[in-house]
C-alpha cells in the first residue's frame, strides 16, 4: 500500500509541472502580458513600462521567466498582488476560512440530500421519475441566476435573509453567520447534489441488477436491507470518486457563487483579480486550482484500492 | 426516440427555427430604442417587457438566442472532432504518442475549465468566432478519453487487425474501423456538450468577459439587469429562464439518445 501512494504521487508531481507551464505561458505569451493593465492605462508613459519590464524581469526569456517564478512559487514566495502591494500568498491565506466554510456546508447539505434520495429514487419507480427531472433540471440551471433569482425571492421580496457577504457589520452571533451561509450554501450545494444523485441512482440500479443482490432477494431479505446492506456499499466506493473528482466544478462552482453573493472566499478573490487583471493572484489561483484537483484525483484512487479488494494489484 | 422526450425536442427546434429568422419574425427591430418607454414591465405589446434603453426584451431575447447557440452548438461540435482525432491518434497509435497526448489531456483537465476560460478571455477579449474556439479549446478532454480508451479496445479486434495486416493506412483504419463505433458515444457527449458550453458563456458574459455588448446575448443581458434585480426582474427572468430551458432540453436530449443507444445495442 505504502508503495503505491508513493508511486502515485510522485507521478502527478510531473503532472502540475506540466500545468504550470501552459498556466504560466498562457498568461505570459499574449500580448501585453502581466503588464496589459498599465498598457491600457493613458498615464502610464512607455518609459515607465520599460522600466516596469526591466524591474519584474519581464525583458528575460520566457523559459528564463518561467524558472525564476517556479523556484520562488515552490518556496512560497507567490509574489505580491498588483492590487494592494501585500505578498499573494497572503491574500490568499486569509480568503481560506471562508471557502472551506462554504463548501463544507454545501457539501454536507448536497450529501444529506443526494444519499436518501437515490436510495428512494432506485427503489420506487414513480420517486425515480421525479427524482430524475428534479437533477436534470438542477444541473441545467445557470448557477449565477439560480442565485440572482434566490436572492430576489428570499432577500428582496421577503425580507427573510441577507443577500450578501458573511456577517452583518459589528454582528457576532452564530444566527447572523447561519443566515448568511443559507443561501450561498444552497446554491452551491443544489450543483453538487443534482450530478451526484444522478450518478448514485444510476450505479444503485446496476448494483440492485447484480446476480448477488438478485440472489440475497431470492433468499427473501427486505428490500431496505438489500439497498443498504448489499447495493450501497457497492455503490459507495465510485461515488466516493465521483464526489473527489468534482473538485473542478466545485471550483467553478465557488468562483461564480461567491461572487454573487460576495462571499469573501477564493472564489471572489479570483473575480476581484480578474477585474484588476492582477496576474499574480491569477496564476495563484490556477495552480492551486490545479493542484486541489491533481490532489483529490489521487485521494480517489487511494481511497478506492482501500474499499475495493477488487482493483488491488496484488497482496 | 420516445414520445416523452419530445417536449425538449419541440423546443429546442422551435428555438432554433426562430433564432435562424429571428430578425424577420422579431416583433421590434434588434436594437430600435424607445426611450419613452424604457424599463417597462411586460405588457402585450413588449411581452418581456422593455430594458434601459426601451429595447424589447423578447426581441432581444430572440437576437441573443442566435450568438447563444451558435457557440454552444459549434463549440461542441469542434470540440467533439478534436477530442475524436486527439483520442483517436492516441489510441491507435499507442506507444509513447499515447502517453504524451494522454498526460497533455490530463493536465489540461486539471485546470478548473471555468475560471481559465474567464482569464483567457480577459486577456484577449475574444469575438464571438474567437470565443467558440475557446469553449471549444477548453472542451475536448472528456471526449478524447472516452474515444482513446474506444480506440483501443478495437485495436486488438481482430477486424482491425486484418485492416492492419492488409496494408490499409492508419489513416483509414481510423476513419473507417474506429470512428463508426465511437458515433453513438459521441452523438451523447456532443449533445451534452452543447447545454454546458450555452451555460459557460453567459456565465463568462455574465461577468462580462465573454459576449461583449451590442450583440446581445443571454448571458450579457444579464450582466447588464444583475443591479436593477429588484426594480426591473423581467430583465434578469427572462434570459435566465431560456437559458435554462435550452440547457435542460440539451440534457434531456442527450439522455434520451444514451439511453436509446444503450437498448439497441
Amino acid at each position: 500500500m505504502m508503495q503505491i501512494v508513493v508511486r502515485r504521487t510522485l507521478q502527478s508531481v510531473p503532472l502540475l509541472f506540466v500545468v504550470s507551464v501552459l498556466v504560466f505561458l498562457l498568461l505570459h505569451a499574449v500580448p501585453g502580458g502581466p503588464l496589459s493593465a498599465y498598457l491600457e492605462n493613458p498615464n502610464v508613459r512607455p518609459e515607465d513600462i520599460a522600466r516596469l519590464r526591466a524591474a519584474m524581469g519581464l525583458d528575460a526569456p520566457v523559459g528564463v521567466q518561467y524558472g525564476r517564478w517556479l523556484a520562488a512559487f515552490v518556496q512560497g514566495d507567490w509574489g505580491y498582488s498588483y492590487a494592494d502591494g501585500r505578498p499573494v500568498i497572503a491574500r490568499v491565506l486569509e480568503r481560506i476560512p471562508a471557502t472551506a466554510e462554504l463548501v463544507i456546508a454545501s457539501t454536507v447539505l448536497a450529501l444529506l440530500v443526494s444519499v436518501p434520495v437515490s436510495v428512494v429514487a432506485a427503489t420506487h419507480r414513480r420517486a425515480d421519475r421525479a427524482a430524475q427531472v428534479l437533477t436534470t433540471a438542477g444541473i441545467s440551471l445557470p448557477v449565477f441566476w439560480l442565485g440572482l433569482v434566490l436572492q430576489l425571492v428570499f432577500a428582496i421580496a421577503l425580507g427573510w435573509l441577507p443577500s450578501s457577504g458573511r456577517q452583518s457589520f459589528g454582528a457576532t452571533g452564530l444566527g447572523d453567520r447561519l443566515a448568511h451561509l443559507a443561501l450561498p450554501a444552497v446554491v452551491l450545494a443544489l450543483v453538487q447534489g443534482a450530478a451526484w444523485t444522478r450518478y448514485l441512482r444510476r450505479s444503485l440500479q446496476d448494483s440492485l441488477a447484480q446476480p448477488f443482490v438478485r440472489a440475497a432477494r431470492l433468499r427473501g431479505f427486505t428490500d431496505g436491507r438489500l439497498v443498504w446492506r448489499h447495493a450501497l456499499p457497492n455503490a459507495l466506493g465510485p461515488f466516493v470518486t465521483v464526489v473527489l473528482l468534482d473538485a473542478a466544478m466545485l471550483a467553478s462552482g465557488a468562483v461564480v457563487t461567491e461572487s454573487v453573493f460576495a462571499w469573501p472566499g477564493i472564489g471572489s478573490l479570483f473575480t476581484e483579480a480578474l477585474v484588476k487583471r492582477d496576474y499574480p493572484v491569477l496564476m495563484a489561483f490556477l495552480m492551486i486550482g490545479a493542484a486541489a484537483v491533481i490532489v483529490l484525483n489521487l485521494a480517489a484512487d487511494l481511497f478506492v484500492q482501500r474499499l475495493d479488494p477488487r482493483t488491488r494489484t496484488h497482496r | 426516440m420516445p414520445p416523452r422526450q419530445s417536449p425538449a425536442l419541440i423546443f429546442l427546434a422551435v428555438l432554433v427555427l426562430s433564432a435562424a429568422v429571428a430578425p424577420l419574425v422579431a416583433p421590434y427591430a434588434a436594437d430600435a430604442v424607445d426611450l419613452a418607454n424604457r424599463r417597462a414591465a411586460p405588457t402585450a405589446s413588449h411581452w418581456f417587457g422593455t430594458d434601459e434603453l426601451g429595447r424589447d426584451v423578447f426581441t432581444r431575447v430572440l437576437m441573443g438566442a442566435r450568438v447563444s447557440l451558435a457557440i454552444g452548438i459549434l463549440s461542441a461540435c469542434a470540440s467533439a472532432g478534436f477530442g475524436t482525432l486527439l483520442g483517436g491518434v492516441a489510441g491507435t497509435a499507442g506507444g509513447w504518442v499515447d502517453d504524451l497526448l494522454m498526460r497533455f489531456t490530463d493536465a489540461v483537465l486539471a485546470v478548473p475549465r471555468l475560471p481559465l476560460l474567464m482569464l483567457t478571455a480577459a486577456i484577449v477579449q475574444p469575438s464571438v468566432p474567437l470565443l467558440i474556439v475557446l469553449v471549444a479549446a477548453s472542451g475536448w478532454m472528456e471526449t478524447a478519453r472516452v474515444v482513446r480508451t474506444e480506440a483501443r479496445s478495437l485495436s486488438a479486434r481482430d477486424f482491425v487487425q486484418a485492416a492492419h495486416a492488409i496494408g490499409a493506412p492508419s489513416g483509414r483504419v481510423l476513419l473507417r474501423h474506429i470512428l463508426p463505433a465511437v458515433i453513438p458515444t459521441l452523438t451523447v457527449s456532443t449533445t451534452l456538450a452543447i447545454g454546458r458550453a450555452i451555460l459557460l458563456e453567459s456565465t463568462m458574459s455574465y461577468f462580462g468577459v465573454g459576449v461583449q455588448p451590442p450583440i446581445a446575448s443571454w448571458g450579457n443581458m444579464l450582466y447588464q439587469a444583475q443591479n436593477t434585480m429588484s426594480s426591473e426582474p423581467w430583465l434578469a427572468i427572462f434570459p435566465g429562464l431560456f437559458i435554462f430551458v435550452t440547457v435542460l432540453s440539451c440534457n434531456i436530449m442527450g439522455d434520451a439518445i444514451g439511453r436509446h443507444s444503450r437498448t439497441s445495442r
